[in-house]
């Protein structure tokens, strides 16, 4: 005779453990190639992707061929999990040699825990590597008046881009104006085409579309004081305009049916604009290449239009205004070793923005942030586009760093749960002004 | 959980511990030194790790602060806990409903000895070899509403936005965790069968029971013990629904699916709260334990009355 009789202590065990257990998955994942590899090497994380995964590891295996005493490790993370990799593996000490970041609000937090490297005196001692760089990338990378990541890669502003063939069916222009644009949504909508494309479940990108029209209504001030931590800087009534304006559009069925289960990491918001289902799409001038890349000949063949995000009528923002990624960041790891730190700022002299770099950016239809590559825009294929960006940031009197960078995690968490929000009409845009109100200083 | 699942099952059933310290027994408790000692590291340091937390503020980067009461007062005050406490038993609750009667007829089906039982009891158990985060990737590909299986196969009602409404996505993401653990359970309530005596049933067929009959008066009750184990790590188990969840919708649309686990994740990981996401962690466990110890009493109550009497 068995009688499946269970004690009480291994429950206790088993309910005890299983929280944790879940706990413990979530934190520590892999323990990853944060320890150092021995040596003079240096370690480093990029985000995963093409192409500029390729452009990166050919910069790494140039700089390994040329280095061989002190070499680099490359791994590649997709952007999604990075973010969130990247916190925990610097809180336990586990942070690879060159930290990837956007700067800003997260870079704050970096930095006032004296996780990264203060790179104030070597960059005063290489001034050669700081007139390289677009003057203006600067901004994102200091915290308290002292640098503590260098700028790479290229200007992200987000553009506002068209697929023309559907635009030369519907016999529409691009919109001027908001009002343009909720009429284009009629028309596109009665062709039986989606009018807008939006990857919704990844929050960032219909953070995109606030960041626009709420400088368009309110101007830049508005952002800066939320940005500055002044009270009640999110009650402001362009805030309100903002997020009732969106509720019109998604009300309208302005966003492709079924946005908020679309993913921007699988590129399937990219694909909706160059396969035809949808005609619009704001997106980071980033997109570009790999539409350019997965779209069969849609970037080549001219079909894809871009234009500057639309004014809105009586909005106090400059229309040149633009809102992005003002450059990617590095910084290295403060608890590194000093070898490991002589080879990381090797890398980020000489590797990571060399000129092979720069031309494989170039041709990847990206804007590299460095001084005096007007000549070799002007030569590549994608020059239309690559000057349509380099403009934009340029003459931009206002270039807005990315709300979820620029901000603080916790405040940037809320502000993506709220997005959501909003966005699924769960919450009033008075709701969700009093929602990030509460986050202000925090 | 399924190491824990068979040493309890082995554990014989003594009463009072006092009796059994012999010589013998003190030798051989040394073998337990490196359970306990995993127990120690994993478990019950981690809980007064994960205790202490919840009394403190800190970003997971710099340093941690005291933050006293705080947090528990900031989170019990917040109405985003009592939506994910909500959402965890819904999920719970459902996902019993769902798993229990499915995997008990699975499992009574393939506790039979015939060949192509046999042979669909392997297919059956395929969901089992993968992983959470495969299952979810794959789900979430099948059923992207413009390039998934609707549009290949051309099944427009398959065309819905299972992942961007509230309640498809909810009712989604119990159909997929089923489809996950059913195997599990159909594994063990196929084990439980095949240990029912054949007398029982022999008893059964001279006395003239159908099967319908057989099934609610024989194998139902001999299975008591084990739909209370099945459900015991049904119940526990999805207070720890994290990963198929996280890749699938993120919590999303809105908070529609933001359960226990997953807000205490994007609390600590994302928001960087690491004081209010051990709040969190602490009610978990609690949580855990007082359904733990329910589910065992509902069993436990007639602990010397036998299922067997007279075999």
């Amino acid at each position: 005779m068995k009688q499946p009789q269970t004690s009480r202590r291994s429950f206790l065990a088993l309910a005890a453990l299983t929280p944790f257990a879940a706990m413990a998955a979530t934190a520590c994942g892999t323990s990853g190639p944060g320890a150092s590899s021995g040596g003079g090497g240096a370690s480093m994380w990029f985000l995963s992707g093409q192409p500029n995964e390729t452009t990166e590891q050919k910069a790494v295996d140039a700089f390994n061929q040329a280095n061989p005493d002190n070499k680099i490790t490359i791994t590649f993370f997709q952007n999604d999990a990075y973010k969130t990799k990247i916190k925990t593996a610097i809180g336990a000490n586990q942070a690879p040699t060159i930290i990837y970041n956007w700067g800003g609000g997260t870079l704050k937090t970096y930095a006032e825990a004296n996780q990264v490297e203060d790179l104030t005196s070597w960059l005063d001692s290489e001034p050669d590597l700081k007139k390289k760089f677009f003057p203006s990338t600067f901004g994102a990378a200091t915290v308290n008046g002292k640098i503590y990541a260098l700028p790479n890669m290229y200007v992200g502003p987000i553009v506002f881009f068209y697929n023309k063939e559907l635009f030369d069916k519907a016999g529409a222009q691009p919109p001027q104006t908001w009002d343009d644009l909720m009429s284009l949504v009629k028309t596109f909508n009665d062709m039986g085409v989606a009018p807008i494309s939006l990857g919704g479940q990844s929050r960032w990108t219909s953070m995109m579309w606030l960041e626009y029209l709420l400088d368009r209504i309110g101007g830049a001030e508005v952002f800066n004081a939320i940005f500055d931590g002044k009270p009640n800087a999110w009650m402001d009534p362009a805030v309100i305009e903002t997020g009732t304006k969106i509720q019109e559009l998604v009300s309208a069925n302005g966003f492709i049916k079924g946005f908020s289960s679309i993913t921007a990491d699988s590129n399937a918001d990219q694909a909706l604009l160059y396969t035809g289902k949808a005609a619009m799409m704001l997106h980071g001038s980033w997109t570009y290449g790999s539409m350019k890349k997965d779209g069969q000949n849609f970037v080549q063949n001219g079909k894809l239009g871009y234009v500057h995000f639309p004014t809105v009528a009586g909005g106090k923002g400059d229309p040149k205004n633009a809102a992005g990624n003002p450059a990617n960041y590095q910084s290295i790891s403060a608890k590194a070793s000093d070898k490991e730190k002589e080879t990381a700022k090797k890398y980020l002299k000489e590797g990571i923005m060399s000129d092979a770099v720069i031309d494989a950016y170039i041709n990847s239809g990206s804007v590299p942030i460095i001084n005096g590559i007007e000549d070799k825009l002007a030569s590549s294929p994608d020059k239309d586009f690559l000057s349509f960006v380099y403009d934009t940031a340029k003459n931009a009197p206002h270039f807005q760093q990315s709300w979820d960078q620029a901000l603080s995690p916790t405040a940037a968490e809320a502000l993506l749960n709220n997005i959501d929000q909003l966005f699924l009409k769960s919450i009033t845009p008075q709701q969700f002004a009093e929602n990030m109100n509460a986050t202000l200083g925090k | 959980m399924t190491n824990a699942l068979t040493t309890a099952e082995k554990t014989p059933t003594v009463r009072g511990g006092g009796n059994q310290s012999g010589p013998q027994n003190a030798a051989l408790a040394w073998l337990t030194l490196p359970a306990l000692a995993f127990f120690l590291i994993f478990a019950v340091v981690p809980l007064i790790g994960v205790l202490i937390l919840s009394f403190a503020s800190w970003d997971g980067i710099g340093a941690i602060g005291a933050a006293g009461l705080g947090n528990w007062f900031s989170v019990f005050a917040d109405p985003g806990l009592y939506n994910a406490l909500g959402l965890t038993f819904l999920i719970m609750i459902a996902s019993w409903l769902v798993q229990t009667p499915i995997s008990l007829l699975l499992g009574v089906f393939t506790a039979g000895s015939q060949r192509y039982r046999a042979a669909l009891a392997v297919l059956y158990f395929l969901p089992l070899l993968l992983s959470s985060a495969a299952v979810a990737i794959a789900y979430k590909a099948l059923l992207d509403p413009n390039f998934g299986l609707a549009t290949g196969l051309h099944l427009p009602f398959l065309a819905q936005d299972w992942l961007g409404v509230p309640s498809l996505a909810l009712g989604l993401i119990i159909f997929v965790i089923a489809w996950q653990f059913v195997p599990f359970h159909t594994l063990i309530y196929q084990g439980g069968v095949r240990q029912i005596p054949k007398s029982l049933y022999e008893a059964a067929q001279i006395d003239g029971a159908g099967t319908v009959k057989q099934f609610f008066n024989i194998t139902l009750p001999q299975l008591k013990y084990t739909i209370i184990t099945s459900s015991t790590l049904m119940v526990v188990g999805s207070l720890t629904y994290f990963d198929l969840i996280f890749v699938l919708t993120g919590g999303g649309p809105g908070n529609s699916t933001r359960i226990l686990a997953l807000d205490m994740y994007l609390r600590g990981f994302r928001a960087n709260l690491m004081g209010p996401a051990s709040v969190i962690a602490v009610v978990l466990v609690v949580l855990g334990l007082v359904l733990a110890l329910i589910l065992q009493r509902l069993g436990g109550k007639d602990k010397q009355s036998s299922q067997l009497e007279g075999l």
